[in-house]
This record gives C-alpha cells, structure tokens and sequence, in this order.
C-alpha cells in the first residue's frame, strides 16, 4: 500500500482524508465530485435568484424599501451564528478526520445543530417581525425576491440540519465507517457553502441594502 | 366550466367537470389514454407480468434497462405528439375563412402540450436513453457513478410524463404554449388548473435532467477504463459530456423559472405580474437562459450519433476528430451567450440586439466545421446506405438549410420583419427534426442491435425514412412562404385565402410523417417477429470501431468481465487490427454491482402524487407526497446492503456461452450486414 510519509494527492476540493484513512479517501473520489457538481447547479440557481433579486430592489411599487425594513443587529447576530456553526463543523470534520472518535464527533456535530437551529430560530422572528410590519411577500416585486431568496436559503439550511440529525442517528448506529464518513465529508461541503451564499446573502441583501 | 372559488377538502378543485365531455376530439383523446393505461394493465396482468416488470425494470437500476425504458417513454410520447401535430395543421388547413372543427381553447393545449411533450418529454429522454444505454459502454464501465440516483431522473422524469397524460382525461392542459410566457400564465388571465399541469410537468422533467447531468459528468469524469485519456473517448461520449454540463448550467433557470411563476401564481407574489413592481422581462430571460443552451442539450447528442454512424458506415476513422471536439465545446459555450435572439422585439437596445444577433451568427462557424468533418468522412470511404446513414444524409442535408434560415433569423432587422410568424416555426423545426429527431432515429437503428441481439428490418426502415424525409418537406417549406406571406404562427383561423394551398400541402406532409411513425412502429413489430433470422448475438453487426461493439448484443449486466486496457481512439478497431478483439480470459474476479431499489419508482410515484395535488390544490396529497419523498430518502439511507456480488461462476458462464457463439460464427464483409448471415462477427477489412 501506500507509504505513510508520501502523503496521497488530493482527488477533490476541500478537506481530503488521505492521510488518515486511504481506502475512504478513494471511495470518496466520485462521491464528492459528483456533490461538488451539485452544488454548481445549486450555486446557479442562487445566482439567479440573486439576478432576480438585483432587478427588482427598486421594485417596491410604493411599499417599504430595503433601507425601512432591515436592521443591521439581527442579520449580524444570526451571521455570526452561522459563521460559528462553520466553525463547529469544521471542528467536527477535523475529528472525523485525526481523532476518528465518534462521540468528540457527534458533541461538535450536535453544537452545529443547535447552532444552525438557532439560525431558523432568528430569521423565522425576522420574518414575523417584517409580517407584523405588514411587509408580506405580496405586497412588492420587491419583497417577493427577498422573501425567495433568503427563504430559499433558509430551506437549504433547514435539510442541513435534517441531515446533521440523521448523520447523528447513523454514528450512532454504525459508528465511523466508510459510508457515514464520506457522507459527514459531502455534509461539511454543504454546510461551508450555505455559509458562503449567507455571506452574500449579507453583503448584497443587508449591507447593500442599509447603505 | 369549474367556478373559480370552488374547493373541496379531499378533491381540492377536481369535480367531474373536469373530464372534456364537450368536444369529441377532446373526449376522443381521453379515452384513448384511459383505454391505453386500461389495456396495458389488463395486459399485463393477463400474462402476469407485474412481478417481472417491478424486479427487472422498474426497480433495476442497470444504466441498460434504464436507457431502454427512456427510450420506451420517449417513443409513446412522441407518438401522442405527432398525432397533435396532425391534429394542429388539420385545423389550420381546413381554418382558412373558417372556424374549423376546434374550439380556440383547445386548439392552444394541442400547441402547448404538443411543444411541451417533444422537447420535455420525447427528445430529452430519448436522448438521456441513449447516452444512458451507450457511452458506459464507449468508455469501459460497468455503470454509471450513481445508478440509483439514474433510476430517481428516470421515475421523475415518467411522473412529469403522467401529468401531461393526466391532463387528457383531466382537463385542461395550460394554453400557454411551451415557453409558458406570463402575465398571460399568471393567476390573473389564467385561474384554471392548466397552467399548473404545464409548470409541475416541467419542473419535474426539469429535476429529472439536472440529475441526470450531474451523473453523467462524474460517470465520464471518473469511471474510464484505464487508459482511456479525454482525447480518446468517442465523439458521442464527447458530445454526451458537454450535454450534461449543459444541462447543469442551463435546467437551474429553468427550474427558477417555474417555481417563481408557481409562487405567483399560488401565493400571490409579484415575479411576473403586470403590477406591483412585478416584472415578466425577468421571466423570459430566466426562460431562454435555460431555453437556448436546451436547443444544443438536445442536438449536440445527435451529433454525437451522426459522428459515430458517419465513422461506422463509411468505413473511416472521423476526419478531423480534434476540431470536432474543439466545435462541440465551442457550441457549448456559444450557446450560452445568445438567448436574447429570441425576443429581439421586446424593447431592449439596437445595440443589444446587435452582439446578441453576432454571437448567434458565430455559432454557425463551429457547426459548419462539423458539417465539412462529417461530409470528408465520407469522402473516399467505402460508404453503406445502412438506414442509419441515410438519416444522418438527410440530416446533413436538411440541416444545412435549417442553419442558413436560423442566420436570416440572426439578423435583428428581418427578425423584426418575421418574428411570430410561422418562418420561426419552420425554422426551428429544419433544425431540431433533422438535427435532434433524425440523430436519436438513427441512434435507435445504429445501437437497437447490441441492446436487444437483433437488427431491425432494414426494408421498413427505408420506408419510415423516405416517410419522415419527405414528410418534413412537405410539412415545413410551406410554412417559410406563410411566414413571408405574414401568417402569425399559433394561429386557429386564418383569413387570407392564399394560405390555403400551402396550409393543405403541409397538412399532406404531417399526414407522411403519422406514416412515418407508423412505418417504425410496423419495423419494430417485424423485427421482433423475423428476430431470429437477424440475430447478430456476436455482438458487432455493423464492424462498429468503439469499445460499445466489442462486447455481446445484448451485453451482459456487467458490461466487461475484465475492464479493458485503452491505448488509443477507436479502440476496439485497433484490437480487431492486432487481431485480438475478443481476448479468451483465464481467470476471473467477482463483479461487485449494485443491487435493485425501489427508491426510484418510490419516488416516482410520490412526485406525480405531489405535483397532481399541487395542481388541483388538493394540500393532503401534496403533503404526503412530499413526506414519502422525505421518508424513501432518510430509510435508504440506512440500508448498508445496496451492492451485490456476480459469481466467478457466473461470469464464466455467461463469457463461455458468449465465447462459443463467437467460434461459431462466420465472419462477414461489411456489404452483407444485412443479410442473415451477418451474426455480428465483422471481417477485418483494413
């Protein structure tokens, strides 16, 4: 097999677990490649629905516009829970990948979740906040596209966490074989890349929006 | 008719009403689909067939079977299509000064459901049957990367498919036309249930190929046989990867498209609407975004098969291999830079239209480069007028005239003077009949052999050819003079007197084409009764050159015993050259594959049952669809036991029967392959 010092080369983008685990890191080859083509689609759409949204900022046909509705507190506050539960879950890949302990790996696993909850928990009392201010998203072109999109980002969030929950019920059940590691492998690409469109989410939608 | 504010717990906005009980051609349609579904049940059941069916096609999730049934779906689609074909230009020729025999309603679903059904529902899965069935075999894989996600883009892609059927007997289908344009597909004009069939049906074929897509690039990316470098692989498992990065990049818009127009529609919002700072531009840029790449999603697989059938029946290795990967990719990312040619009238600058309208002439330098590789193919080869080579002669032909009105059409000025009439029409029929349906026609012919171990009958292939061929010209050319004459295309009534002659030469034409169709259906049928005078079991009946044709016809479940060691294009030419082609093997390993699931039709079932509640607002069914969805998912996820191991035993078997057909069969030059002697053992020729 394969000399321990000579590590193997990368087969993909983001955290490789080759050095600790060879067989894995080649059963993960398409795996990861096929999500990372996945998330190419999935960028695509939020692109688009950050076009939609572009277009239609001044399209508040008379109602509240960017600057009357946002606040900065909040949307920073469940930024920076959002960054956290990037951190957390990279705390748990780097277990997953040196410590290969299950319960360090579900403790951090269970900190994302509660993390990434509390992320749904802020933005649905956003929501409401906008609701009871009577900005709905049938009053304006506008607040149609925000609600679409940040709503789209939030549904994406909300199956993340499905699928901390289950991936939690499986190390239980199986422990850290090769298919629930490749699977935390393919999760972790999708928690970071949720982050990532947040932040954009942030600087266009929010900050852009304040100024 | 169904009042708007009607709605009932348990059948949401679906009453008897529904059903077209008044218009006969309406009713006439219904009952044939009922009787269709009926028949084929009884049938089934009276031969037992229902467990054969579930345990060995819809739960397999062999790439084979799965492109076989893409093929099977796309073949009773475009069988309902060219019928509504007819059907349209029936009306239009006997409509002039005239109301002709339907009702303007009507008429708008047979054009809706007439375009929606070929692009969404005949030519995509025809053509992801193919690449499907074929380029696991071009590259020298036992399957594909995820062939239980390849059954789930197949069972969605079947449930969209029952929607636009569903809508036959429980009408109506949306009057939108397949580009769905709002306002008049927004809830204000349009309050019935049919544009929602059109947006669920094509969402669901929507997901169904960006799934899809994303297999086949990792399929093709990664599971090569050794060897065999990206400059190696065959052109139509080159064409075959640039469709499915198409189709990841090009099917998002579309699916943003469709759920925004379906948030408008069902929760009020402004996307599209005319008020409230809704904005229906956005619309058709999000549509034609997806829309213009699909033109080549659905004509670059074609290519792909006429290169191969070019190569084959000429004898040839391609010529110019290299430019026509170089024009392919080129296409590819041409056809991402056009879209607005096609709403040049819709308000933006001349300036605008002016780069949008060259970059659309540019695409016809990369396409000429291919047609010149094809034509020098042929040139000095030892050519076979096989029926998968007329149709790809007719193609070159036919095609060509299809680009040059497509360049006319580039140009903004006589874009003007031409848009919405039945010029386009012609138009991109000349493109996508000889270019998409003519290659997936000649695809069936070229590979029907190594999927089923039998040739068609090549008589009734030539006449289906000269059907469709002439068919398409008397359908068509007439309708570039209606559209000079200024005839708007849609239209159920005309009133100009001078349309008639051409309206009837057309409607003869469309009439060829049923026979046409009618003449495959006639050359199946026989093929499957002579079958064994035209079994080719050795595996290569045409002295193909790709590594598809160095296995049995039909192949095994594994595809290779032994994974083949590639050093070069046309590797399977190259080993019948050193004269080692069918390689006796010692020694064998166990095959490891993926055992069958009933995740694909699980899903399946539960998206037509959610998108049939979203459209007749029935909220309980959408729920539990959604919920089966979500449930078939998290319990296939903790099942460990998906893969299953095929014998040494096994495989020696199968190899040892295959071998001995092998040392039996006698060698044919390639002017006899359609005699019965030719059992797919091709004498090297040179």
């Amino acid at each position: 097999m394969t000399n321990s010092t000579t590590p193997l080369p990368r087969l993909y983008p983001g955290m490789n677990l080759g050095e600790t685990d060879p067989d894995t890191h080649e059963a993960a080859e398409e795996l990861v490649f096929g999500f990372w083509v996945f998330l190419m689609s999935d960028a695509v759409l939020f692109a688009l629905l950050f076009a939609v949204y572009e277009t239609m900022v001044n399209s508040t046909a008379g109602g509240p516009g960017a600057a009357q509705l946002f606040h900065l507190k909040p949307t920073l506050i469940e930024t920076l829970v959002l960054l956290a539960s990037s951190f957390t879950f990279g705390m748990a890949s780097l277990i997953m990948k040196f410590k290969q302990h299950v319960v360090l790996l579900q403790i951090a696993l269970i900190g994302t979740l509660i993390l990434g909850v509390s992320f749904l928990g802020f933005e649905i009392s956003d929501f409401a906040k906008l609701t009871r201010q009577g900005a709905v998203p049938q009053l304006s072109g506008f607040l149609s596209s925000f609600y679409v999109l940040v709503s789209t980002h939030f549904l994406h969030v909300l199956s993340g966490c499905i699928w901390i929950l289950v991936m939690l019920i499986q190390l239980s059940v199986f422990g850290l074989d090769e298919t629930v590691k490749t699977r935390l492998l393919r999760l972790g690409i999708f928690w970071h890349f949720l982050d990532i469109v947040w932040i954009f989410i942030f600087t266009f939608v929010y900050l852009l929006g304040l100024l | 008719m169904i009042s708007n504010s009607y709605w009932n717990p348990w059948f949401g906005k679906l009453t008897l009403n529904a059903i077209p009980t008044d218009s006969l051609v309406a009713m006439g349609a219904a009952s044939i689909a009922v009787l269709g579904a009926v028949g084929t049940i009884v049938l089934i059941t009276v031969f037992g067939k229902w467990r054969y069916l579930w345990s060995e096609w819809a739960t397999s999730v062999d790439h084979k079977r799965i492109g076989i049934m893409y093929v099977v779906l796309s073949l009773v689609m475009l069988s309902r299509a060219v019928i509504e074909a007819i059907v349209i230009r029936l009306q239009q020729a006997v409509s002039v000064n005239h109301s002709g025999f339907l009702a303007p309603e009507h008429f708008g679903q047979l054009f809706t459901t007439h375009g929606t059904i070929m692009i969404f529902f005949m030519i995509m899965p025809f053509l992801t049957g193919l690449i499907n069935y074929v380029v696991p075999l071009q590259i020298g894989a036992r399957d594909v990367a995820f062939p239980v996600l390849n059954s789930i883009s197949l069972f969605l892609t079947a449930a969209g498919a029952f929607l636009i059927m569903a809508s036959l007997v429980l009408a109506p289908f949306s009057t939108g036309g397949w580009t769905g344009y709002p306002p008049f597909t927004g809830i204000e004009f349009n309050p019935g249930v049919g544009v929602n069939y059109w947006i669920w049906s094509v969402s669901l074929a929507s997901i169904g190929s960006t799934l899809t897509g994303i297999n086949l690039i990792v399929t093709i990316y990664k599971k090569r046989a050794p060897g065999m470098r990206l400059m190696f692989m065959p052109l139509f498992t080159w064409t075959s990867l640039c469709v499915a990065i198409m189709m990841i990049f090009a099917m998002p818009p579309l699916t943003v498209a469709t759920a925004l127009l379906a948030l408008d529609r069902y929760l009020g919002m402004h996307f599209f609407t005319s008020g409230a700072g809704g904005n229906m531009m956005n619309y058709i840029n999000l549509f034609w975004e997806f829309g213009h790449p699909e033109v080549y999603i659905i004509v670059l697989p074609a290519f792909g098969v006429f290169s191969e059938v070019f190569a084959t029946f000429s004898a040839k290795a391609l010529y110019g291999y290299t430019s026509l990967i170089v024009a392919t990719m080129a296409i590819a990312v041409l056809s991402f830079t056009v879209w607005v040619h096609h709403f040049f009238t819709m308000g933006q600058s001349a300036n605008i239209n002016a780069a949008f309208g060259i970059a659309t002439m540019l695409i016809g330098i990369p396409t000429g480069v291919k047609i010149y590789d094809w034509m020098l193919t042929m040139y000095r080869g030892r050519v076979r007028f096989t029926s998968p080579l007329l149709w790809a002669i007719a193609f070159l032909v036919t095609f060509v005239i299809g680009g040059l009105t497509g360049i006319l059409l580039s140009v903004p000025p006589i874009d003007f003077m031409v848009h919405n009439t039945t010029f386009l029409i012609a138009h991109f029929h000349n493109v996508i009949i000889p270019g998409s349906l003519f290659g997936m026609i000649a695809g069936y012919q070229y590979w029907f052999p190594k999927a089923f171990g039998y040739r068609l009958d090549e008589r009734w292939g030539r006449i289906a050819f000269v059907c469709w061929t002439a068919g398409f010209y008397l359908a068509f050319m007439p309708l570039y003079v209606l559209g000079l004459k200024g005839m708007p295309r849609r239209s159920v009534e005309t009133f100009q007197s001078s349309f008639e002659p051409w309206l009837l030469v057309a409607a003869v034409g469309s009439l060829l084409i049923a026979g046409g169709l009618i003449s495959l259906g006639i050359q199946l049928y026989v093929s499957i009764r002579q079958r064994d005078r035209a079994r080719v079991a050795a595996g290569d009946p045409w002295d193909g050159r790709n590594l598809e044709w160095s296995t049995s016809a039909p192949p095994p479940e594994y595809n290779f015993a032994v994974l083949p060691h590639i050093e070069g294009r046309y590797p399977f030419y190259q080993m019948k050259k050193l004269g080692h082609a069918y390689p006796q093997q010692k020694t064998y390993q166990p095959i490891k594959m993926p055992k069958n699931s009933g995740l694909g039709p699980t899903i399946g079932v539960a998206s037509a049952a959610l998108c049939f509640g979203l459209v007749w607002y029935i909220w309980w069914l959408a729920i539990v669809g959604t919920a089966v969805i979500i449930a078939a998912i998290i319990v296939r996820s903790f099942n460990r036991n998906t893969m299953r191991v095929i014998s040494v035993e096994d495989i020696e078997h199968t190899e040892a029967r295959w071998h001995a057909i092998l040392a039996a069969a006698v060698p044919v030059s390639r002017d006899q392959e359609n005699v019965p002697a030719n059992v797919g053992l091709a004498e090297f020729m040179s």
